[in-house]
């Protein structure tokens, strides 16, 4: 099999990859590598766009649930929801290593396209895992809402969390990295592109809640072990944006005043 | 008094316990309320000593009938005493949980009138959480030592995890600074727990749908520090706890000095001693998860943690006969055994190890990490061929960084003095270990 000098292009969602797949098999090529329509880039090489296509797509699928086993899908579905920069491209090697070793083709850990994609999974289940502490709802009018900027796509990762834990509220989480918002409302979920949101003013009682919660966190530490390095690596500095404990209150709550008076 | 200066009086009172995870326990509403708990327990958020936030851990009330020593609520120390209505403390507890601050409630208390009346406090306030705003989030309730075994059968059918600290490691110091405590009482209430735990096992098993009693487990915590127990000695102590009472937890808190008496290490110029907890928990993880026995760890003749290396590269590097292992040969349990590689590293290496046979790029690529490894393994007979054999390297690679943040920056300075005094020859990693330990 010959490495054509060919890139392919796709129109970013899951099962658009997999038609790309679909299409490396079926010309018997191996693209230099599939990048989705959405990235701006410059480039000498030729592309070519594979259109999206369900059956093509749904053929792929059942091929790597029959070849791989359940584990197999699940692996590729997340890996595709990572940040790694040719995502793709390890999904399509990986399709093909599953051709030829079935399921054993995933304990091949020290292989060049495996540990890759294991690492970069491994990173989206620890960021889901810690927004799963960090995430931060507002309330107003018994309205939930929270927004993260997380690296990864960790939404569909921890959408049944927070549907298990408050089943009975309504929400969203606006994951602004990738323009997608969680809404959930007793008992239906969706998730959604929003390309533009802003956080609504704070009332009065959410100020003294945040408030309460600042106090308790810096009278929770301990003095004689502070320890900023130990924190950090805990909890690094890109996640405290978000974070209750991290703002100024007074200062929103100045800002709040401004313009009611405005008003 | 307002909500606000009593959270902080009584937030401020409760965090020196840190028996304070929210882990055990996997459960969801299933829409009949709200909340749910993950076994692996969640950080919400870490304060600046580094540690964990996960629960909101306060006291009920700072008001105490006791007089312990090393307390700062103690009877006979003048502090401001506040205390939360039950409501007021359910109410702020669900007002956070929903903000998704915390993962649920970690209630103390000091001892208000007699134990019961103090548990039964507690009771009402997990009350009103389970059955009044029906809460499902993870709540862990101090278990008053010398209440009522009704009010503890009560308390730990609504709560997660119930824990009674032990406070100090032996009796003698027990008797000595918390003089109102006795140990009898303590280990009473962990025999209490441990069986009402054993014998509702029973009726899940006979009846589905039994309600569970503290589903978490129970766990405690000791003081390290403040007396002159040997870490050989809490270390005995705690495989005592764990096969005794089959504790989930044991926790230990280097000791910070809050008040001034004679019985205790002065607070002028003290440092909690962080390493050696450290240490401690280290050891504590070997005893959990790596097959390991506290009289392998320590013994008579050494009753301390060695300052600077781990108590697995410690207890390797005393048993060199069973080094070098062979990473495609070794059984999973002798991996475990190897310092620098954990339960997730071995587990990787039986997996691929099936694919092809490793060597030490490939160990890299499954992310094991070969700093401390490197010395005690071989791929398919063959020792690393980067392994840098200088006496200076081997001592730098086996020192853990965390222990190196912790050591007092003279005492590091002499010992690297001391332990650079070996020639540099060219001699198998092996023996050089050996050279070290030696001096150590």
């Amino acid at each position: 099999m010959t490495k054509n000098a060919v890139i392919y292009e796709y129109d970013g969602s899951f099962e658009g990859l997999l038609c790309c797949v679909f299409e490396s098999f079926d010309k018997k090529e191996i693209p230099l590598d599939i990048v989705s329509d959405d990235r701006e880039q410059i480039l000498l090489l030729s592309k070519r766009y594979i259109e999206n296509s369900q059956e093509k797509a749904n053929r792929v699928y059942k091929y790597i649930v029959d070849k791989g086993g359940k584990k197999a899908i699940n692996l590729i579905k997340k890996a595709f929801l990572t940040c790694h920069p040719r995502k793709e491209f390890l999904i399509l090697i990986m399709v093909r290593k599953i051709h030829k070793q079935g399921q054993f083709a995933f304990n091949d850990l020290s292989d060049n396209v495996v540990s890759q994609l294991f690492d970069s999974v491994k990173n989206l289940n620890n960021e889901a895992h810690l927004f799963k502490g960090f995430i931060r709802f507002s309330i107003k009018d018994n309205f939930m809402i929270a927004q993260i900027e997380p690296k990864n796509n960790v939404l569909p990762l921890i959408k049944n969390h927070f549907i298990d834990r408050f089943p009975n509220e309504c929400f969203m989480i606006y994951d602004k990295t990738h323009s997608l918002g969680l809404l959930y409302k007793p008992h239906k979920s969706i998730i959604v592109n929003i390309d533009e949101f802003n956080m609504d003013t704070p009332t009065m009682e959410e100020l003294e809640y945040r408030r309460l919660w600042k106090n308790y966190y810096d009278s929770i530490a301990i003095k004689e072990r502070e320890n900023h390095k130990c924190r950090q690596s805990h909890m690094p500095k890109r996640y405290w944006t978000n974070m209750t404990e991290f703002q100024d209150i007074n200062q929103i709550q100045e800002k709040n005043n401004l313009m009611i008076e405005n008003k | 008094m307002n909500l606000m200066e009593k959270l902080e009086i009584l937030s401020d009172s409760a965090k020196y316990d840190v028996a304070c995870t929210s882990s055990g326990v996997n459960k969801t509403s299933n829409n009949m309320g709200i909340g749910s708990a993950s076994k692996m327990g969640i950080c919400h958020s870490f304060s600046a000593d580094g540690r964990c936030i996960s629960l909101l851990k306060v006291l009920m009330t700072n008001y105490c009938i006791y007089d312990c020593k090393y307390c700062i609520n103690r009877r006979s120390n003048d502090v401001k005493r506040v205390a939360f209505t039950p409501r007021e403390l359910a109410d702020l507890t669900m007002n956070f949980y929903k903000r998704n601050y915390i993962e649920g409630l970690f209630l103390s208390s000091g001892i208000i009138k007699n134990p019961d009346y103090t548990c039964e406090k507690i009771i009402e306030v997990v009350r009103i959480l389970r059955e009044e705003y029906h809460f499902f989030g993870y709540i862990h309730a101090k278990a008053i030592p010398g209440a009522d075994e009704a009010l503890l059968q009560r308390l730990g059918m609504l709560v997660d995890r119930m824990s009674v600290n032990i406070e100090m490691p032996t009796e003698k110091s027990l008797n000595l600074l918390a003089p109102d405590k006795s140990k009898k009482a303590i280990l009473d209430n962990m025999k209490i727990i441990d069986n009402k735990i054993t014998e509702n096992k029973y009726d899940i098993v006979k009846y589905k749908k039994a309600p569970k009693f503290a589903p978490a487990g129970q766990s405690t915590q000791m003081i390290v520090g403040a007396t002159g127990e040997t870490d050989y000695q809490i270390l005995r102590l705690t495989e005592g706890l764990y096969k005794k009472y089959s504790l989930k937890r044991v926790f230990y808190s280097a000791y910070i000095p809050v008040v001034d008496n004679p019985l205790l290490p002065s607070k002028i110029d003290y440092k909690p001693p962080l390493l050696r907890e450290h240490r401690l928990y280290q050891a504590d993880w070997l005893l959990r998860f790596y097959g390991f026995n506290a009289n392998e760890l320590l013994d008579e003749k050494n009753q301390s943690f060695n300052p600077l290396i781990d108590p697995k590269c410690n207890w390797a590097i005393n048993n060199m006969d069973l080094f070098p292992v062979d990473v495609n040969k070794a059984s999973f349990e002798m991996l475990l055994r190897v310092p620098g590689i954990g339960v997730k590293s071995a587990k990787r290496i039986v997996i691929a190890r099936k694919s092809r046979s490793l060597d030490f790029t490939a160990l890299k690529k499954i992310g094991v990490v070969l700093k401390r490894a490197q010395y005690f393994i071989t791929c398919s007979g063959k020792l690393n061929i980067n392994l840098n054999i200088n006496n200076d390297n081997i001592i730098r690679n086996l020192i853990s960084e965390k222990g190196i943040s912790l050591l007092d920056n003279n005492f590091l300075n002499n010992s690297f003095e001391q332990l650079t005094l070996f020639p540099q020859e060219k001699v198998i990693g092996q023996d050089i270990v050996k050279s070290i330990t030696g001096e150590f």
